[in-house]
């Protein structure tokens, strides 16, 4: 690995068949970019979030039962148990055909498996003729669920730190520390997408929503680091270039590769959302949704997000100089 | 980089299936009954108790017992214990000295039917702590207005026991009961010995509590001194005895215990949803392939080839193939871990793909083409990996086992204010990309490297058309 690629001292970049001006969009992009972000603000103001309750604590059980089933009946019998708000739902049990009922609430300090058992079996005894049996459970206390949330929000801060690092290293030599900031704006708005479309589509902040974060965070960077490598190569073939040509050159070349990369992950995602759809199992949906809207934003922002601001950032800075030039 | 010639195609491609092959079906040697593992296949991959359903507890102290780093030692052992006792052999047991945790996490046992979640962790969390107690008065709890707790004289504790086993024998009315016998130590002896001559011919009972709950009072009729005491007439069944014993057998918890966090999955759930990955992933592959064959055609060939070696590298490295790891429990993170790092090796052999196609077009010459594209190419292969090995190792180390690596540097470091929260779940995402992104550079550039150059060689693979050159 080196930077210095001395043998192409004599040659010259391959050139695209098109070569598009993507700086000059400049004012297209801010516009784009804007309305999704207000879109996703608009969106997450109306629906607002709903929270899982691995992450606010609180309990979430769900029993398999057969017959009928008084739902508000069951509220109040678990209600005289926990003493808080309680919701009950019922749902059908994907795997065996049959129904189930879901029994949420928060408590203080969280549900011990004494009072989850209690809840149990005051349920058996209030609906004895329908065979109540357990079949899932999820009890979180508060601040287990609070910690968790901001450890992961530490990681992800964290990761994105030492990536604009290592950015600001790799590419010193073409304004490192603007490459790598503008590299972390593309990745909060390919977040941003990505969560506004799980809230729109009323889907939970659980951990499926962790995993497509995580997932985001990995994709957009690389996503946007192969176009900033062929930026830096074009740099050395092209030194007499200005840094908007170099820029839109590196773009241009790159557009093949990051439609074709976008198609293969992009379909992966329909597939999985198609065969998940199809089988039933919607739980994956929260995963494979928020991560598709991701991808489709990562394409748009890898292209344009991050090499324009990044050109902009140069241009200020490099106007800057001039000025502060002409004072003296 | 020596010389490639035909032969290499064939070895690497060789190498990649023989290892694809042994990484999906293992390799098992069945003696009798007898089966031993020579190599690790799919069927041996532990799979998360998201997939395969089971229970996640976290057991904390109760009324916020400050507990010192040796109680939480003891306790966990205390716990390993319990569960083998319970039957649960599968389980993994973590202690957290930061916050006094400790995690447990089991999947639901083969062929278990009638299991209850809730009795056995409630089961996991008691003290149970045995006392044989002068006299059977209680008291008010002060701490707790509701509880009694038992008042009388300790004349033994658990640790005065060597061993508790089930067993029965012959009542009064002549009918067997069900006992649980116990063997004392010297000390043990010598205090029971005294007691009981003291209590002998009187009304005063000896009774036995585990915590709070009586189990038995018998009167003493002489003294016992040979180290023996029986704790009988409270056992319906042989399980209730057993059960017993095995609290015993297992000694006390330091401190009483409740849960912080409880999950329980239903192991069909997990299942299904694991199917529609699986069948996703089949499907998803076989239309990249088609895709990489079609724009790529030979390089998109290898491609192929790359790729099957790259996920077979990630179930090799969950699965524990390799001898010197031991192998994870497989999430649906997890799952989501491997997608990445295979979209990732798409992605190099796309970013390889196009290159080959610019030099071709710029009028290089085959082999030089080759030689630059995949020289050009991996610069921007490697700093988009490295920034993914970035994530991982960042995962991992937050959210990883205690004594782990990056477990250990990040959480007395950046982490410090948290606990160690062994979230599996976060943990097996970044387990999964950094195997993947370890296997991209193996398999996605280096081995997909030397068969292009290797074929490249061979006269019928001349034709720059295979490539995505233009027709000169």
């Amino acid at each position: 690995m080196s930077n210095n690629k001395t043998q192409n001292k004599i040659a010259q970049p391959v050139m695209p068949k098109k070569v598009y001006d993507f700086c000059g969009k400049r004012r297209m992009i801010v516009i784009t970019t804007a309305v999704v972000i207000v879109a996703a603000i608009l969106g997450l103001l109306i629906r607002g979030v709903n929270v899982a309750i691995e992450f606010k604590g609180g309990t979430v059980i769900t029993y398999d039962y057969s017959g009928e089933m008084d739902t508000s009946k069951a509220e109040s019998v678990v209600k005289e148990i926990t003493g808080t708000s309680v919701s009950v739902r019922t749902g059908e049990n994907i795997e065996s055909n049959g129904t189930q009922i879901t029994v949420s609430f928060t408590s203080e300090d969280g549900l011990t498996a004494d009072r989850q058992t209690e809840v149990t079996d005051a349920l058996q005894e209030a609906f004895p003729d329908s065979s109540i049996v357990l079949s899932e459970s999820n009890d979180v206390s508060p601040t287990t669920g609070k910690e968790f949330f901001l450890k992961c929000i530490v990681a992800v801060i964290f990761a994105a730190v030492l990536i604009i690092i290592y950015i600001a290293l790799r590419f010193r030599k073409i304004g490192g520390w603007a490459a790598g900031l503008c590299s972390v704006l593309a990745l909060i708005h390919d977040l941003v997408v990505a969560f506004a479309s799980s809230v729109i589509f009323g889907f939970e902040f659980n951990s499926n929503m962790v995993a497509v974060i995580l997932t985001i965070l990995g994709y957009s960077i690389n996503n946007t680091i192969v176009i900033y490598d062929r930026i830096r190569e074009n740099r050395q073939l092209m030194p007499k270039a200005s840094m908007n040509e170099v820029i839109n050159l590196g773009c241009s070349q790159s557009l093949r590769r990051s439609v074709r990369t976008s198609i293969t992950t992009i379909g992966a995602m329909l597939i999985v959302t198609v065969v998940v759809l199809i089988s039933g199992y919607d739980s994956l949906l929260s995963f494979s949704v928020p991560l598709l809207f991701g991808l489709l934003s990562g394409l748009y922002s890898s292209l344009f997000v991050a090499p324009v601001t990044w050109s902009w950032w140069i241009e200020k800075r490099a106007a800057k100089a001039e000025k502060s030039k002409d004072k003296k | 980089m020596k010389r490639i010639g035909k032969s290499t195609f064939f070895i690497v491609f060789a190498l990649i299936i023989l290892f694809s092959v042994s990484s999906v079906f293992g390799l098992d040697y069945q003696y009798g009954d007898n089966i031993s593992t020579w190599i690790k296949g799919v069927d041996d991959i532990r799979l998360g108790i998201d997939i395969q359903g089971g229970v996640d507890v976290t057991f904390k102290p109760s009324d916020d017992y400050d507990a010192t780093d040796d109680q939480l030692d003891a306790a966990t052992e205390v716990i390993k214990t319990r569960l083998t006792s319970l039957g649960i052999n599968d389980n993994e047991v973590y202690s957290d000295t930061k916050s006094d945790r400790i995690i447990v996490r089991f999947p639901w046992q083969a062929g278990e039917t009638d299991f209850d979640p809730e009795e056995a962790v409630k089961e996991l969390g008691e003290t149970a702590e045995l006392t044989f107690r002068i006299g059977t008065d209680t008291e008010t709890d002060p701490d707790d207005e509701d509880s009694v707790i038992p008042s009388g004289e300790i004349v033994l504790n658990g640790e005065d026991i060597t061993s508790a086993t089930a067993g029965s024998q012959l009542n009064d009315s002549g009918e067997y009961e069900y006992v649980v016998q116990l063997t004392l130590n010297d000390s043990g002896t010598e205090k029971f010995a005294e007691a009981t001559t003291e209590l002998a011919g009187t009304d005063t009972a000896i009774s036995i509590w585990m915590d709070n709950t009586l189990i038995s009072a018998p009167t003493v009729n002489s003294a016992i001194t040979d180290g023996e005491a029986i704790i009988s007439g409270s056992f319906e069944t042989y399980d209730d005895a057993k059960s017993l014993a095995d609290k015993i057998s297992s000694g006390a918890l330091p401190f009483k215990m409740e849960t912080s966090s409880f999950k329980t999955i239903s192991p069909t759930m997990g299942e299904g949803s694991l199917n529609a990955i699986v069948l996703a992933g089949i499907i998803a592959f076989i239309c990249i392939a088609i895709y990489m064959i079609v724009l790529y055609r030979l390089p998109g060939a290898v491609a192929v080839i790359a790729l099957i070696g790259q996920i077979a590298g990630s179930l090799a490295v969950v699965s524990g193939w390799f001898g010197f790891q031991n192998g994870s429990t497989l999430t649906i993170p997890g799952i989501a871990g491997i997608i990445l790092s295979v979209g990732m090796g798409v992605d190099a052999n796309i970013i390889t793909g196009e290159r080959l196609k610019e030099e071709l077009r710029a009028g290089k010459s085959l082999d030089s083409a080759v030689k630059t594209a995949y020289k050009k190419a991996f610069s921007a292969i490697f700093d988009g990996n490295i920034t993914n090995v970035i994530v991982a190792i960042v995962l991992m180390g937050a959210f990883g086992v205690p004594t782990s690596f990056f477990s250990k540097i990040l959480n007395n470091t950046i982490f410090f204010a948290f606990g160690a929260t062994t979230e599996g779940v976060v943990y097996s995402f970044g387990y999964t990309l950094l195997a993947g992104v370890i296997f991209n550079f193996i398999m996605g550039v280096f081995a997909a490297r030397l068969m292009v150059t290797s074929l490249s060689k061979f006269k019928c693979f001349r034709n720059r058309k295979l490539y995505g050159g233009d027709v000169k």
